[in-house]
């Protein structure tokens, strides 16, 4: 029995599995143990009531797919009054992802989410802010790092900042989230995308864009968060097209601490429990007495800095 | 069964055979509930990848018959993309992951002594299984089913097996389209043989019946498709608007219907 035990900025997780904001529910419990999950991530929850983008929503790529799902919510109350009793059964901690149009919003719903039962708050940087023209949080350093100050003056729970990977400037996001205060960074959001059917000529999405997930996008968010491990001292959760237990060694050796599952859940219902399960098998074959002896464990002979120069992302 | 997920199944294929030039009938073999689905259940096939393509995500498929002394699941699919493509390509003795039941579906009140069937294209399909269900529950059921050719009208057999009355409707023949078959409905309504409206696959014919549920003050359901990815209610790639009391509600087709009330839905 490997220890799969792990700490995420405050959080102790019984394993490093747990599932993506957006791609669970307390649906779920119909067809998983949910006891057996390292936590409980919700769905990104805001204070006004949306509906939602318009249709179609979701379009299939190869290996992943395209969502405008946008944040449909029912804002606090009922998220407060309803969902959250339905885990207060469950052993797993629940963290809460919540996302708002200002900092000020984002503060202000930390605030009033700051309740018993909740382990963490996971804040969506990743969606627009008004005050920079539509451009999401997590895109600078700098508006990441105002944001993520005023949260954590609102909040005395642990504080995650979910990136997202569609910045040239991924390593100086982390870094401004951390020297402001959060505890831990989820690495990353969906993948700014699109499509076009051509026997329309029509976006196959309503929204015309949208976010690319699965594991089209594996080895980007994989680069993004071995940049974000070299970049910061607090724990990094991997997010990004992660399907089976050895996608998710990978990103523990890239640095992460921990992982969120999110579309390979669709395909297959129980890809976060084989993952937890693979997981340990791989820690037992190396003898490996802990799962934490991966985190971060990739062996790199440096590369020279200008040996990558010609396929550095510009900002 | 599978001890991680007890929805999720390997399932034994017993035939997949081609019933016209679109569409196959395919019968698996599965433990577990899967075969006691109800009509207008669905699940979400884990297709095969055909040749050159590479199907990502399930894909929703109605229950066209469950036999759980059986231990059998059929589906009654067209083929049409991708998924489907790799579907067609199974035979006797593979295997095929699905997932399931999922979903609300029809539900047959006893007090009813005869329904109204309206089906279209792959919506026979789903329709089905009602033929089986309404006759254990001692319901009368006439079938009005339609299609774009008389060789592409599926599932005529089965509700004929199960003792239904069957009128066929097609575009070839000149017969579909919904000024006739309004005449046909009014005709049945008139006789006496309509207590519900169930229906699938056709928003045109499905006007007809909110029209003529609402002059009669008839209730009805209405099985609808959308687009999925999770197939669960978690994703919300699903949704469709529908109309409660003139106000408009957004409502996930995988865990709050398919099957809906037909007045709220929206063609
Ligand atoms: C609840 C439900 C029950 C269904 N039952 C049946 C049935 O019994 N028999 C049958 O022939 N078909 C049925 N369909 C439609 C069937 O799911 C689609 O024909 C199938 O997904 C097409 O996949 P493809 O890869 O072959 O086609 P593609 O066009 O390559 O599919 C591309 C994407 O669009 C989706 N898609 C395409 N057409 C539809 C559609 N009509 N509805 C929903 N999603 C679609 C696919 O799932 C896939 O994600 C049902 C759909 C739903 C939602
Ligand atoms: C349908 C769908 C809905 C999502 N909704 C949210 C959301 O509400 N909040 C959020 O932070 N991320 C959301 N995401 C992004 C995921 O949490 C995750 O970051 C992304 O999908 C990459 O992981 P994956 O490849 O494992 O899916 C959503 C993703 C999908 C596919
Ligand atoms: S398909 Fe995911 S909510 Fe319906």
């Amino acid at each position: 029995m490997t220890d799969l035990s792990v700490e995420i900025g405050g959080v102790r997780l019984a394993n490093p599995v747990m599932p993506a904001s957006g791609t669970f529910s307390e649906e779920m419990e119909k067809v998983i143990d949910l006891n057996r999950l390292g936590a409980f991530v919700t769905k990104t929850i805001t204070r006004e009531i949306r509906a939602g983008n318009p249709l179609p929503r979701v379009a299939e790529t190869r290996s992943g797919m395209l969502n405008s799902i946008g944040i449909p919510s029912k804002g606090v109350a009922s998220f407060i009054k309803e969902t959250m009793s339905r885990y207060a059964d469950y052993r797993p901690p629940l963290v809460v992802s919540i996302s708002a149009p200002t900092a000020e919003g984002f503060a202000s719903l930390a605030e009033q989410l700051t309740l018993p039962g909740v382990a963490a708050i996971e804040a969506n940087i990743s969606c627009p802010n008004l005050e920079e023209d539509g451009k999401a949080f997590a895109m600078t350093a700098s508006s990441t790092a105002n944001v993520v100050q005023k949260l954590r003056a609102a909040t005395r729970l642990p504080l995650w900042v979910k990136l997202t990977p569609n910045t040239g400037d991924v390593a100086g996001v982390a870094r401004a989230a951390e020297s402001m205060g959060a505890d831990a960074l989820v690495v990353a959001n969906t993948i700014l995308a699109m499509s076009i059917d051509i026997h329309t000529f029509r976006p196959r999405l309503g929204n015309v864009m949208g976010g690319l997930s699965g594991p089209a996008i594996k080895p980007i968010v994989l680069r993004q968060v071995y940049q974000c491990a070299q970049a910061v001292g607090i724990p990094i959760v991997g997010c990004g097209g992660i399907a089976t237990a050895e996608d998710a060694v990978e990103y523990l050796l890239a640095g992460a601490s921990a992982v969120q599952v999110g579309t390979a859940t669709f395909v297959q219902p129980g890809a976060m429990l084989r993952i937890i399960d693979g997981i340990d098998r791989f820690c037992e074959s190396r003898s490996l007495p802990s799962v934490r002896g991966l985190i971060g464990a990739v062996l790199n002979e440096e590369a020279d800095v200008p040996d990558l120069a010609w396929v550095e992302p510009v900002s | 069964m599978n001890a991680i997920c007890t929805a999720e199944r390997l399932a034994d294929v017993v035939r997949n055979d081609w019933l016209n030039a679109e569409y196959k009938h395919l019968v698996v073999r599965c433990s577990g509930p899967a075969s006691s689905a109800h009509p207008g259940q669905f699940f979400q096939l884990l297709c095969p990848q055909p040749p050159g393509e590479e199907p990502y995500l399930r894909r929703p498929m109605s229950v066209y018959d469950a036999d759980p002394a059986a231990g059998t699941v059929s589906f009654l699919y067209k083929v049409a993309g991708a998924g489907t493509r790799g579907l067609a390509g199974l035979g006797t003795g593979d295997r095929l992951d699905i997932f399931g039941p999922l979903g609300v579906g029809f539900t047959l009140d006893p007090a009813w002594k005869s329904i109204v069937v309206v089906g279209r294209g792959a919506g026979l399909a789903t329709l089905a299984p009602l033929a089986r269900a309404a006759q254990a529950a001692g319901i009368k059921v006439t079938a009005v089913l339609s299609a774009r050719r008389p060789e592409l009208l599926v599932s005529v057999d089965v509700f004929r097996g199960f003792g239904a009355e069957v009128l066929t409707v097609t575009d070839s023949e000149g017969t579909s389209g919904p000024a006739h078959v309004e005449r046909l409905l009014r005709g049945l309504i008139a006789a006496g043989g309509c207590d519900a409206f169930l229906t699938c696959g056709s928003s045109r014919l499905m006007r007809v019946q909110q029209r003529l549920a609402r002059e009669f003050d008839l209730p009805g359901q209405v099985a609808m498709e959308q687009q999925m990815a999770c197939g669960l209610g978690m994703c919300f790639c699903c949704v469709l608007d529908f109309n409660r009391n003139g106000e408009i509600v957004h409502k996930r087709v995988c865990c709050d219907g398919p099957v809906f009330d037909l007045m709220e839905a929206l063609p």
